[in-house]
């Protein structure tokens, strides 16, 4: 019989563990990875260098353009001088406070929302009350404030309106498409179909060209519907389509089981959806639905295509003014930072309740 | 005892069923033709009062405008048909060779992701994180830009390679001068490529037979690069290639991409590609753990165990999202309209700007592309049907 | 005390073991998995190996056809000294068997697919050839009327018997079953380990890492009881279960029986 005997503490081989360890086995794992290693040191080593050199230390930030010109490194100036008519567009220079506390309140309420034990009736007033004051210090003409129309408004205000609103509405219609498409008469079953194909195939700017060429066409004459709202209706049917799509992979996700369950307890057709069905398949498809919503925020940057000014078409803008040309990576590098930031939040959330909720892992959808 | 029925046998129709059922949809089908008929009315109203002319008639008339780039020969004399028959060529030719370029760069990320080489691996991730969280839009300003701002003229042209030019005209690279050798190089490829096929049927014929392994891998690339590389020599070896010189403002000879085809690309595929690499990752690691474990306990060599099981399988996890996003990708080269890249949307914007046309104009957009999107479902289904697993 | 290596057959004096574990140790990172393990397997020899969940022995075993490394020691098998060179490793593959707890099967495979790919793709057999083995070994484990169905089509009883067939397939010397039917409901597994007994019975060297202790009794020659990653206790069935010698295997044994 083999006895244990006291063994003392072995150490494992040095060149197993610790620093040295960790090099050899995550740098310089075998001959390939060894030579990828070396590569890419020698390639990180040319770059980054140069990079700041020009992004940081000969870098000019408080300049007009001129200096800017005659400046070696990167022109931060063409954003910082900017700044105001990049963020708020082409909304009145003095009233830029008010879409800014929208802005502000919009943020911090999403923020506030993001714990979902938060969720409840008081909330949801509290939504109500947020939106109402959004839109009144947006449109104003109440309490003294200036009214603005419209077509002023630009820059994030407009990205982030275009994005929140065209997902708060497709999402309704998009569960209601789903349904349709999992019911069984063959009407309403096949309006459904055709479409969520016919959306889902086609890019989003044919979408935005039909909202802007197309749906004035519709409308009796004398009425017009301005662009923005144009540019958020086609936002909304195209989003929808995608909802519509990740909702019914959640319904057919559903254990049969539920919906006899259910049904045996008499519950009607719109009882049993509300309360049993939708709350749970709505659960299960969370990760692919924020996708689409980080899509969707990225996608409102087609709208310079349609001659809109959200933050994208705002840089344009700027960048096409004589003192400013020539800045262009500089500024999209900005931009690119801002949406990369907002999409970045987004996906970490997704992340955190994917974790909370512990899904397998499923590769994220793409919707334009 | 017989139980009796408490309720009257008789069940009014308006709670039956079916009826219901009917009745819902005849109500959805009136509302949706009621819908219908409104808006067509307002339509051809409006279109009257604006004197808008109708139907497909436009297409024959002349387009008077030019398009940028173009794979057969056209003018501004030519028709609007023939205008947009370049747009679809040149969506065409940019979703083609997106596709294969970010199926490629995706694979290639893709795997780095999932390398033991720290360094790799986290390069990858920051790749993947960087390109899928900024609009494909941006990205594609981004390399207009790069073209028109930062390259140099022509006179100052960046040669990172030689004979290779970077300027704000495009990208010039030397092109063989034509000889009769390249075309029978092309026709020896094709004979190759059949002797390949026969190859391997052979070879696998021998392995069932006799147990033998031919390498086929490497025969069929030598097959492949020896064939044309022999037709070559017999043909006297031209080497002579045709490279851009500087001739007075710009560049001749050699060929060149224009620079709204180049951001276009670089565009498009850095963006698909990030998606792609998350796709390949997942298929590979839906493979368990275990295939691999169980594929080498039998002693199945490394190259082996890839080919004959995790492949196969990963295949199939790979395959169907990898459609639908090289479909974005062609969806999305309809974002070439705003750096000036002829693609069909961009021919038909103008179209519909010059003859006021919207509803046929949007309606031929919308066609072309639910064209591609229905034939692609329809490999998918092919697809998945043929290779699924069977299950119980 | 027991004796050091109570064996219930006659030992030749000049036989070599087909399997020796001479000081090996393994370490995940800075945790030590495998302390000091010496175990000298004889040919034919069925070993079962016991232990609460994290003892190591199924570390152990993957050692042994080196789907894990060992950093110290040295494990000869058959003759063939495992180390990092390739073809010792491919050798040592070819003639050691596997049995898995989740079976894995390939299954994009039928199950004839599934017990001829070795043979055709390591010992290059020819494909005919491969099939009649094939389906002699599907007879062996009793169920040559699957042979074109597809792993998901049959239930894990079946699975787990072919994956017995594929690993027999290679013709092995030695087979190394971790928890054969730790997977299994158990209407099934009694007939895996039917299988294995008879198996057994035929006289091949199997190691199997169990809690079967039925089986153990049946068939073992050795049982080996494994705690923090050293081997505690080893001993003949009888003596190990009815008189276990060593406190911890006192308290594993009155855990699980």
């Amino acid at each position: 019989m083999n006895t244990t005997t006291s063994i003392e503490e072995i150490k494992p081989p040095i060149t197993n563990v610790g620093v040295i360890g960790w090099l050899r086995q995550h740098l310089f794992n075998g001959i390939f990875n060894s030579i990828a290693t070396v590569l890419i040191l020698v390639l990180l080593i040319r770059v980054i260098p140069q990079f700041f050199q020009w992004a940081f230390i000969d870098s000019v930030w408080f300049s007009s353009g001129q200096e800017c010109h005659q400046a070696k490194g990167a022109c931060w100036s063409v954003i910082t001088q900017n700044i105001r008519f990049n963020v708020f567009g082409y909304f009145p220079y003095e009233e830029q406070w008010r879409p800014l506390v929208a802005m502000i309140m919009l943020v911090g309420m999403l923020i506030y929302s993001r714990d979902w034990n938060r969720w409840n009736k008081k909330l949801g007033y509290a939504w109500i009350f947020a939106l109402f004051v959004m839109g009144l210090l947006m449109k104003g003409g109440l309490f003294g404030l200036v009214p603005v129309e419209s077509t002023k408004w630009s820059g994030l205000p407009l990205t982030l309106l275009l994005s929140f609103f065209g997902i708060l509405a497709s999402y309704p219609l998009g569960v209601v498409l789903a349904l349709g498409r999992q019911s069984n008469m063959p009407v309403i079953k096949s309006f459904c179909v055709v479409y969520i194909e016919m959306i889902r195939g086609v890019p989003l700017i044919t979408m935005l060209f039909m909202s802007t060429v197309m749906f004035p066409l519709f409308l009796p004459e004398g009425v017009t519907i301005d662009k923005v709202l144009r540019a958020q209706a086609a936002i909304i049917l195209f989003t929808a389509a995608y909802i519509a799509e990740v909702v019914r992979g959640g319904l057919q996700a559903m254990d049969k089981g539920q919906y006899e369950a259910a049904e045996s307890l008499g519950l009607n057709y719109f009882q049993m959806m509300r309360k049993i069905i939708l709350p749970q398949a709505l659960k299960i498809v969370i990760p692919p639905t924020v996708g689409i919503l980080i899509s969707a925020f990225k996608d409102t940057s087609l709208v310079v295509i349609i001659a809109l000014y959200d933050i994208l078409n705002t840089t344009k803008s700027i960048l096409s003014e004589p003192e400013w040309t020539g800045f262009s990576t500089e500024a999209y590098i900005f931009i690119a930072m801002i949406y990369y930031i907002c999409c970045f939040s987004m996906s970490q959330y997704s992340r955190r309740i994917e974790k909370q909720l512990e899904y397998k892992n499923t590769p994220p959808q793409q919707t334009s | 005892m017989a139980a009796e029925s408490t309720h009257s046998a008789k069940t009014y129709f308006w709670n039956d069923e079916k009826t219901r059922a009917i009745i819902y949809q005849i109500l959805t089908a009136a509302a949706v033709a009621f819908l219908g008929y409104y808006l067509i009315s307002n339509v051809q109203s409006n279109m009257a009062k604006q004197s808008i002319a109708s139907g497909f008639g436009f297409i024959e008339k002349e387009a008077a405008f030019e398009i940028g780039e173009s794979l057969i020969e056209y003018s501004a004399a030519d028709s609007y048909g023939k205008a947009l028959l370049v747009g679809v060529l040149n969506t065409l030719k940019i979703s083609l060779v997106g596709m294969v370029l970010t199926t490629i760069l995706g694979t290639i990320v893709g795997v780095a992701t999932l390398s033991k080489n720290w360094l790799l691996s986290r390069l990858g991730n920051i790749y993947v994180e960087i390109f899928q969280n900024i609009p494909v839009l941006l990205q594609l300003f981004f390399f207009y830009a790069l073209f028109y701002e930062t390259f140099p003229v022509p006179r100052q042209a960046l040669n990172p390679i030689t004979g290779v030019f970077l300027t704000n005209r495009g990208i010039d690279f030397p092109v063989p001068v034509a000889h009769p050798a390249w075309g029978y190089m092309g026709m020896a490829f094709l004979v190759a490529c059949i002797t390949v096929c026969l190859v391997n049927r052979w070879s696998v014929k021998r392995q069932e037979r006799t147990g033998q392994q031919f390498p086929m891998f490497w025969a069929g690339l030598g097959i492949l690069v020896g064939l044309p590389l022999l037709v070559w020599i017999i043909n006297g070896a031209p080497t002579e290639m045709n490279i851009p010189e500087l001739k007075g403002f710009n560049f001749s000879g050699g060929k060149n991409i224009s620079p709204e085809f180049s951001a276009l690309l670089f565009g498009l595929v850095l963006y698909t590609a990030s998606f792609i690499a998350q796709i390949v990752r997942a298929g590979i690691q839906s493979i368990s753990h275990g295939q691999t474990e169980a594929a080498m306990s039998i002693g199945l060599k490394p190259a082996h165990v890839l080919k004959l099981v995790i492949f196969p399988q990963a295949l199939r996890v790979i395959v169907p999202p990898l459609t639908s996003q090289l479909l974005n990708l062609t969806k999305n080269s309809s974002l070439a309209v705003a750096i000036g890249y002829p693609d069909f949307v961009q021919v038909a914007g103008t179209t519909i700007n010059q003859t006021g046309q919207a509803v046929e104009g949007v309606a031929m957009m919308m066609l072309v592309y639910l064209t591609f999107s229905l034939l692609t479902s329809a490999y998918m289904n092919w697809y998945n049907k043929k290779i699924a697993i069977v299950e119980r | 005390m027991s004796t050091e290596q109570a064996s219930s057959q006659p030992q030749a004096k000049d036989e070599q073991p087909i399997i020796e574990i001479i000081e090996m140790h393994k370490w995940f990172d800075d945790f030590h998995v495998l302390k000091d393990i010496n175990l000298k397997v004889m040919p034919q020899e069925k070993i079962v190996v016991c232990g609460p969940s994290g003892s190591g022995k199924s570390t152990v075993i993957r050692c042994i056809n080196r789907l894990e490394e060992h950093q110290r020691g040295k494990i000869i098998v058959n003759g063939t000294e495992l180390t990092r060179d390739l073809k010792n490793i491919e050798r040592v593959r070819t003639e050691v068997g596997m049995v898995f707890q989740h079976f894995n099967l390939f299954p994009h495979l039928t199950i004839l697919e599934n017990l001829t790919v070795g043979p055709i793709w390591v010992r290059k057999t020819p494909k005919k050839e491969a099939e009649e083995l094939a389906r002699h070994y599907l007879e062996i484990v009793r169920i040559p009327e699957q042979a074109n169905k597809y792993p998901g089509q049959i239930s894990g009883g079946q699975q787990q018997r072919v994956a017995i067939a594929r690993s027999l397939c290679m013709k092995p010397k030695i087979m190394l079953f971790d928890e054969p039917t730790s997977a299994l409901d158990p209407e099934m597994i009694k007939e895996v380990l039917d299988v294995m007994v008879d198996l057994a019975r035929e006289g091949m060297t199997m190691i199997v890492v169990s809690h079967e202790m039925g089986f153990a009794k049946t068939v073992a020659d050795r049982v080996i009881f494994m705690d923090f990653g050293e081997i505690v206790e080893e001993n003949d069935p009888y003596e190990f279960f009815d008189n276990p010698q060593h406190e911890r295997t006192q308290l594993f044994l009155s855990q699980i029986l």
